[in-house]
C-alpha cells in the first residue's frame, strides 16, 4: 500500500500545483531552493530567489571560516574588533551565548580550529540562521510556498496570505535520511511552514564537536528537530544528537515549540 | 490520492492510535498522551506501522509543563489506558483493509479525530480529520509536525517526497542524494 486511503465521498486531490528549482553551491554546500503555487514562473519569482541566495552568499562572506579574509577570520586573527564587523558578527556573539546556556552547554560556539585550539566558531548557527533571513524576500511572493534546503536542513514558508489548511494549503512531504542507509527514507513529516534540521554524521563521518568530552562524536544515527526557525532547529539537532539525558531535559523545559526524533 | 496530513499539536500531543478489530464489533479507542517527548523509532521495531509513542527510556513526561501563551478553555485529555494490542485480536478476514474513524477526543485544543487505515491487521495509515486549530491563523502550531515513522515512508519513492532532511551533505556527496534526484527533477 503506498497510499492511505481517501477519505470517503472524496475524489483525487486537485492537480498539485506548479514547481521550480534551483540549485547553487553556497557555504560548500548544495543550497536548492524550490517554489510551489501560483507565479513561480515569473520574473519575480527568480528575482526572489536570486535575492534569497544573495543573503546566503552573505553570510558566508561575513562567517566562512574557510575564506581569510571572512569577518569572522579576521576577527580571529585580531586584525579586526567586533566593532568593526558586520553587526551580524556581535548578534552572532549573542546567539551562541545563548545557545549554549538553552542547551546547558551541549551545543557551543568554540570549537576545534583543527590547529589543535579551541576559538569562536559559530558555524553550527550560522547555515539555520542564514537560511531564516534567506527566506524574507521568498515570503514577499503571493500565493508561493517555497522550502530553502541547504544541505539536508530546511526551511518551509509560504506568503502570510496563504493558507496553512484545506485545499488552498501547500503542503510540503519531507522524508528523513535513513541515517544507516541515506538512500532510503525513515520517517516522515508533513508540514506547511516550518524548519526540519538533521544532524548526524552519515554524510561527513565524524564532525560534531562535543565539548563535555572535548572529542568528535561520530556514533551512528540521526536526530532531526522540526519547529519554527531553522536557527534553532539546528542548534537544538546538533546538541540533543552530542548530549546526553541531561540535554533532553533542557530541549522539553526550554524549546516547547520544537519536537525531535532520533534514528 | 490524498496525501497523509499529520497536525502537530503545541504542547506536543501525541496520539497513539489503538485498534482492536474483531468481527463481531469493531471498537477504537484514541489515547492522546501530553508529554515533551524525545521520540525513538527503533529500526527493528515490529513494523505495526503505528506512529510513535513513547518508546524511548529517555522519554520525559512534562505534562506540567504547559506554555504560559495558551489561552485554550479546553480540559486536557490525558488518558493513558490502552485498550489492546493494535488489531492483533483479528479473528475475521485479516486481509481485510478497513478504515475506522476514532473518537473525537478532547484535547486542550480542542476536538482531534483521526481515522486510521487497517490492512492485514496492521495500521497502515492515520490520518486526521478534525483538527481544534482550523480557524486559527497561527503560522507557529502549523509549522509543529509529528513526525512519523510508518511503512509507506520506508518504502517511498523519492517522488512521493518533496524534500529531503538528512545529515549535511557536502557538495560532492550531494549528487548521490534523494535531494538532487528531486532538484533534477524541478528545475
Amino acid at each position: 500500500m503506498s497510499r492511505p486511503m481517501a477519505r470517503h465521498g472524496e475524489t483525487d486531490a486537485p492537480p498539485a500545483p506548479s514547481r521550480r528549482a534551483w540549485v547553487e553551491q553556497v557555504m560548500g554546500m548544495p543550497v536548492s531552493i524550490h517554489l510551489r503555487g501560483e507565479g513561480v514562473d515569473g520574473d519575480e519569482a527568480r528575482r526572489a530567489a536570486d535575492a534569497a541566495f544573495g543573503i546566503l552568499r552573505e553570510m558566508d562572506s561575513i562567517f566562512s571560516t574557510y575564506r581569510d579574509d571572512s569577518d569572522l577570520m579576521r576577527l580571529r586573527r585580531e586584525q579586526v574588533q567586533v566593532s568593526q564587523c558586520s553587526p551580524l558578527v556581535e548578534e552572532s556573539l549573542r546567539l551562541g551565548q545563548q545557545a549554549e546556556v538553552l542547551t546547558r552547554g551541549a551545543f557551543t560556539t568554540l570549537l576545534p580550529t583543527g590547529d589543535g585550539d579551541l576559538a569562536f566558531d559559530p558555524t553550527g548557527l550560522v547555515k539555520g540562521w542564514a537560511v531564516d533571513r534567506a527566506s524574507v524576500p521568498l515570503l514577499e511572493l503571493e500565493g508561493v510556498s517555497f522550502c530553502i534546503n541547504a544541505g539536508g536542513d530546511l526551511l518551509i514558508g509560504a506568503h502570510r496570505d496563504l493558507a496553512t489548511s484545506g485545499p488552498d494549503a501547500i503542503l510540503w512531504r519531507v522524508g528523513i535520511e535513513d541515517p544507516l542507509d541515506r538512500q532510503r527514507i525513515a520517517s516522515t513529516v508533513t508540514l506547511a511552514r516550518g524548519a526540519v534540521a538533521t544532524s548526524g554524521t552519515a554524510a561527513r563521518g565524524a564532525h560534531l564537536y562535543d565539548p563535555v568530552s572535548g572529542e568528535l562524536v561520530g556514533r551512528p544515527g540521526s536526530v532531526t528537530v522540526t519547529g519554527p526557525t531553522l536557527l534553532w532547529a539546528d542548534i537544538w539537532a546538533t546538541a540533543l544528537f552530542v548530549g546526553s539525558a541531561a540535554t533532553r531535559e533542557a530541549f522539553a523545559a526550554g524549546a516547547t515549540d520544537y519536537l525531535s526524533t532520533a534514528l | 490520492m490524498r496525501r497523509i496530513v499529520l497536525w502537530a499539536m503545541s504542547t506536543l500531543t501525541v496520539l497513539v492510535l489503538l485498534f482492536s478489530y474483531n468481527t463481531s464489533r469493531s471498537s477504537t479507542a484514541v489515547v492522546a498522551a501530553e508529554a515533551r517527548q524525545f521520540t525513538t523509532t527503533s529500526k527493528s521495531s515490529d513494523s505495526s506501522g503505528s506512529t510513535s509513542g513513547s518508546s524511548s527510556a529517555s522519554s520525559t513526561d512534562s505534562s506540567g509543563q504547559e506554555p504560559a501563551d495558551s489561552s485554550s478553555d479546553t480540559t486536557t485529555d490525558t488518558t493513558t489506558g490502552t485498550t489492546g494490542d493494535p488489531a492483533t485480536g483479528t479473528t475475521g478476514d485479516a486481509s481485510a483493509t478497513t478504515t475506522v474513524d476514532g473518537d473525537a477526543v478532547m484535547t486542550r485544543f480542542g476536538n482531534v479525530q483521526v481515522k486510521i487505515t487497517v490492512a492485514d491487521g496492521k495500521i497502515t495509515a492515520a490520518e486526521v480529520l478534525q483538527v481544534p486549530w482550523e480557524d486559527r491563523h497561527d503560522q507557529m502550531i502549523n509549522s509543529r509536525a509529528v513526525p512519523v515513522y510508518n511503512e509507506e515512508a520506508v518504502q517511498a519513492q523519492s517522488a512521493q517526497i518533496d524534500v529531503v532532511s538528512g545529515a549535511t551533505v557536502t557538495w560532492e556527496g550531494y549528487t548521490q542524494s534523494l535531494q538532487s534526484a528531486i532538484d533534477r527533477a524541478n528545475i
